[in-house]
């Protein structure tokens, strides 16, 4: 440390003589650490040793498996000495080191001594050093100190074995499950914390019991809780409760909302947000109801807090979603955020004031953003983006002025998902306000003009094929689109030709001056342009005559594939060459159904261009995969649907089990998804005895048994069916689970030889009509109804009797029909008398359906549903009649 | 423990705690979430984090972002850059609470000279701080007074029992002191 001082011209230099670890090394520290073993222990020296250690580890440093070692026995010498500063430390260093199961045995005597030690300091921390590195077998013999230690009267050590339950909850929940009596007692404590976690434990112990639940909400929301962190868990579990009885209450009153009303005027700033964000997330909320949290909401934009503020307004920002009027009052605190020196805060502000904003203020608003944009990271900038685009959607009159917003911010500098963002927007509001088209498209050309990004401009080019002949003036575009033929690369220029070729088959009179571009392309030198150039011209008829274009080469040019191409292309990789060719009927057509509601992180928007970007195989395919490799199974033919898994066992039971149900044409097979929870078990010979006694039209035919069940490890056993091919056979299952069940040793993990037969019963099963439908969405539901013609359609009306609501009754049918709701119709507007659902999918035998529900209020409660259906096959329209009049 | 991390209605969780100096450099950090699997993975969001809160004045109240679905509070004293993070249902104030609790306490415990060179001489302190506000992500202790008493409390009784010392140690410990307040 004395050195001489080096000249002190240089910052970092300077730097370095400051830190005393500067120059540390593993290597000399680690031979530094042999103190540890000296006879006569320097607490001091060890501890500063120690220091070392944990500095290197936290400068991302790693030990060798036998370094760690090492430093891991010397560590345990440390247990000698009785200095508690020097105790500290190694309890630290021991859980950083986390030591192997082997490793641990040897300093578990010496945690348990400290555990039963006089000074507090050891108990509380030797109990969250061995709970941490503990396993399940050592756990039960140091159960009955943590029991104790629970109702310890020492603040400290209470909330450390609290702490340490909850996390062994994760991996130990039957031992842990066991201590809810001492827990009961620690949410009385009158230390603060301790009243914390032990309401996070005892929370965490019941939460499958919502009866539990319920009763612990009502009985410390009657005012005895003392911190203010319990207090904000309270008020979650509330919230919780008051979601789940959601759909059982009787009265308008909502249970607990006095409570959640009640902590808006607690003392601690926390708890007055964690009650409000619960009031504005409370399901259908009134707006009676969230006056008073909007109230403090306002109250928080003011305050010199920066952290307060941005809670306030991004609480409020999700509010004006849903509820724009309620947050109207706050605009004033909101615009005076625009200048926040917090660039989220400012960003917030805008999107907020940009969803509750009148038609009149969008100009002034507009003008403040543009002040604005430049000083913000891209991020935000696409927040803001978003938020303009639905600005626009609600106020179409606007779309000039938004529209130059958005192709101002389009030539500034940006990344790419800015960009797309922006690009993205423009095609959408093209999409919905018809006057805006011209404009728009004109803005994409000149952005395309001078785009780095490859991506973009083959999506726009593509969308100037669809949308461009269709203008007044379709000429004004061809420039923009041959450019690209000459200054971009292969794949742009690709796009441009395939562009051109669209113009060309949309618009007589220009086909001879795009025949001229396209032959051009012929002498492109890259393959697949001269390639597409060569096809276009021939599709087109390449003799330059002004003919009108022939049906199927539109078709070719403009027909969208109505499969998803994630399905194509795994049945064109499942395709072997042979003299049957490739079938496009049957790849199977169901969608992995898209999340439909604009999720508040970036990157996972709704996209505006072209076809949505292929996500992971969807599940179907994985289980298409597997029903296939099994013998018994692949005859079947195709799988026509597998539904969601079916629970057919309680939570937290000693074998969970599910079933999937895969539909064939001509079969059903359930697939049972088992999982063992005891440890010291082992099944074999799994299976599931079915009773089908209640399910006439189906016979058994095969069974797969699972072999080995080990602890933990989920395996499925199959169950197969026949049934009357094309037919929607109903019926109801009995279910058994048949295993041979050994005992296994737990420290060595062997099972024994000997087992015992052994049954478990499990839930029934049925297999409903909705089972037979496919979610398929139709992306103009109108189109598709007006082309289904009323040939085969069916319309009548039911009474439902008396429903909660009207959005319940909804989705009862909804889930009922197992059919795709169509336009966001699935959702009902609160207070709203009556509604129109739009449904479709595809019955079995590939039968397209569609369905028009109008449900109305009828009388104080009941509801009345009017029911239209219409479908390719009068008895498939039947058949949904029938689904409906029997649930 | 992903279960912990990920379910709005359990408990608040902490994802990690950074102490770094002002060139962005790691004088503590503390991860409890395994959303930063590997050491490189840690580097980068501290990197980021960093560059991304550099230009604010985060010296008076603490200051607040939104960083890849993670809400991040910080604040700034001498040439130290204090960060906390959490999921982005997390209530925010409850957070800051942490956060101050942290900072209260390691001013208590360096005497409120809170500066990377008086941090890095009492390293240990902070190490031990850090480990009694947050257990795996879960929230310990948040009183600035109970958790700088939980630390101190080994500095008392080390110098206590003078007696219990060999003479050569106590010489050590005076020496050091020497060291210490030369190099000031």
């Amino acid at each position: 440390m004395a050195q001489p001082l080096v000249k002190k011209d240089d910052d970092l230099d300077d730097e370095a003589e400051y830190s005393p670890f500067s120059g540390i090394e593993k290597g000399a520290v680690l031979q530094e650490a042999r103190v540890f073993n000296d006879p006569q222990l320097d607490p001091r020296r060890c501890s500063q040793v120690i220091t070392k250690l944990l500095y290197l580890l936290n400068q991302g440093e790693t030990f060798t498996k036998i370094e760690a070692t090492e430093v891991f026995f010397a560590v345990t010498k440390l247990f000698q000495s009785r200095d508690i500063g020097l105790r500290r430390m190694v309890y630290v260093m021991i859980k950083e080191l986390s030591p192997s199961a082997d490793e641990v045995i040897i300093v578990t005597s010496s945690l348990m001594k400290d555990m039963t030690s006089k000074t507090d300091m050891y108990r509380a921390n030797a109990i969250r050093v061995l709970c941490r590195i503990t396993d399940g077998t050592l756990l039960t013999q140091i159960e009955r100190y943590l029991k104790q230690a629970i109702v310890d009267k020492n603040p400290v050590v209470a909330s450390a074995a609290l702490v340490s339950g909850i996390h062994l909850l994760q991996t130990n929940p039957e031992i842990v499950k066991r201590w809810s009596n001492e827990v009961q007692e620690a949410v009385q404590s009158r230390a603060a914390l301790v009243q914390f976690h032990a309401l996070a434990l005892l929370h965490q112990i019941r939460q499958n019991d919502r009866l539990a639940v319920n009763k612990l909400v009502s009985s410390l929301s009657k005012g005895s809780v003392r911190s203010p962190l319990a207090q904000c868990l309270l008020i979650r579990y509330t919230s919780q409760v008051i979601r789940e009885s959601a759909n059982n209450t009787q009265t308008g009153d909502r249970p607990f909302y006095d409570f959640l009303e009640g902590c808006l005027r607690h003392k601690a700033e926390m708890v007055i947000f964690e009650a409000a964000r619960a009031i504005t997330e409370l399901n259908g909320v009134t707006s009676r109801e969230l006056t008073p949290a909007i109230t403090v909401l306002q109250l928080f934009l003011s305050s010199s807090k920066p952290v307060l503020r941005f809670a306030a307004v991004r609480t409020l920002n999700k509010v004006a979603m849903t509820h724009p009027v309620a947050v109207t009052n706050c605009n004033i605190d909101m615009e005076s955020l625009i200048s926040d020196q917090n660039r989220s805060i400012a960003t917030l502000a805008i999107t907020t004031l940009l969803k509750t904003g009148n038609e009149s203020s969008v100009d002034r608003l507009m003008k403040q953003i543009t002040n604005f944009m430049s000083d913000i990271a891209d991020e935000f900038k696409i927040v803001v983006v978003e938020a303009i685009r639905s600005l626009c959607l609600k106020f179409p009159l606007k779309h000039r002025t938004l529209m130059n917003f958005l192709s101002n911010i389009l030539r500034e500098e940006g990344g790419f998902e800015y960009k797309k963002a922006i690009v993205d927007s423009i095609v959408i509001l093209i999409r919905n306000i018809p006057e805006a088209k011209e404009s728009g498209l004109l803005h994409l050309c000149e952005f395309i003009e001078d785009c780095e990004f490859t991506y973009l401009s083959t999506q726009i080019l593509h969308f100037l094929g669809i949308e461009g002949p269709k203008t007044s003036d379709p000429s004004k575009y061809i420039r923009y689109i041959y450019n690209r033929v000459h200054l971009e690369n292969a794949t742009v220029r690709a796009g441009a030709v395939s562009t051109l070729a669209k113009f060309g088959a949309m618009v007589c009179e220009l086909k001879p001056r795009i025949f001229v571009l396209l032959r051009r392309c012929l002498f492109d030198n890259d393959d697949e342009v001269r390639d597409r150039a060569t096809l276009y011209l021939n599709a087109l008829g390449g003799d330059g005559a002004v003919v009108e274009t022939g049906e199927d080469v539109k078709e070719f040019l403009f027909g969208s594939l109505d499969i998803p191409l994630v399905n194509l292309e795994n049945s064109l990789k499942n395709y072997e060459p042979s003299e049957e060719s490739f079938d496009i009927n049957s790849v199977p057509k169901e969608v992995k159904t898209q999340p439909l509601v604009e999720k508040k992180a970036p990157g996972k928007k709704p996209t505006g261009l072209g076809a949505p970007p292929t996500g992971p195989p969807s599940t179907f395919d994985a289980y298409e995969k597997l029903l296939s490799s099994i013998p018994e199974f692949a005859n079947f033919g195709k799988l026509f649907k597998s539904s969601a898994p079916v629970e057919l066992t309680e939570a937290e039971t000693e074998y969970a089990v599910n079933v999937v149900k895969h539909i064939f044409d001509g079969h059903v097979v359930f697939q049972y998804n088992c999982t063992n929870t005891i440890p010291e078990q082992l099944l074999e010979n799994v299976t599931v005895i079915v009773d089908a006694s209640e399910a006439e039209e189906f016979a058994e035919v095969a069974s797969k048994p699972l072999r080995s069940l080990p602890y933990d490890s989920p395996g499925q056993t199959f169950v197969a069916f026949e049934k009357p091919e094309g037919v929607p056979a109903v019926g109801k299952f009995s279910n058994m689970l048949r295993f041979v069940v050994k005992e296994v040793d737990p420290s060595t993990g062997e099972a024994e030889d000997d087992g015992v037969e052994d049954e478990y019963q499990l839930e029934e099963l049925e297999v409903v009509a909705a089972d037979y439908m496919l979610k398929v969405g139709v992306s103009n539901f109108r189109n598709a109804w007006e082309s289904m013609g009323q040939d085969f359609e069916r319309v009548d009306e039911y009474g439902l009797g008396p429903r909660d609501s009207l959005a319940e009754a909804v989705n009862t049918v909804i889930n009922l029909l197992g059919m795709q709701p169509c336009e966001g119709t699935e959702v009902v507007p609160s207070n709203s008398r009556s509604h129109t659902c739009l449904l479709s999918g595809v019955y079995i035998g590939n039968v397209k359906v569609l369905v028009r529900l109008q449900f109305g209020i009828d009388g104080p409660k009941d509801i009345a549903m009017k029911l239209a259906v219409r479908s390719e096959d009068e008895t498939v329209s039947d058949a949904i009649h029938e689904i409906v009049a029997s649930g | 423990m992903a279960n912990f991390f990920s379910s709005r209605d359990s408990c608040p969780a902490v994802k990690n705690i950074l102490i770094l100096d002002s060139e962005g450099k790691r004088v503590a950090v503390k991860y409890y979430s395994d959303e930063w699997p590997t050491n490189a993975a840690k580097l980068a969001f501290e990197k980021s984090i960093f560059t991304k809160t550099l230009k604010s004045n985060a010296r008076t109240e603490a200051e607040i972002t939104m960083f890849d679905s993670n809400i991040v509070i910080y604040k700034f004293v001498q040439d130290l850059h204090f960060f906390i993070t959490g999921g982005d249902e997390e209530n925010e104030l409850l957070l800051a609470g942490v956060l101050q609790g942290l900072f209260d306490a390691i001013s208590l415990l360096l005497r409120n000279t809170i500066d990377k060179r008086e941090a890095l001489e009492n390293l240990d302190l902070i190490f031990l701080c850090i480990d009694e506000i947050v257990d795996q992500g879960m929230i310990l202790e948040t009183d600035s007074n109970v958790l700088a008493g939980k630390v101190a409390i080994q500095n008392m009784d080390v110098s206590a029992p003078l007696s219990e010392q060999t003479i050569s140690q106590a010489l050590a410990t005076a020496r050091e002191h020497l060291t210490r307040t030369l190099l000031k």
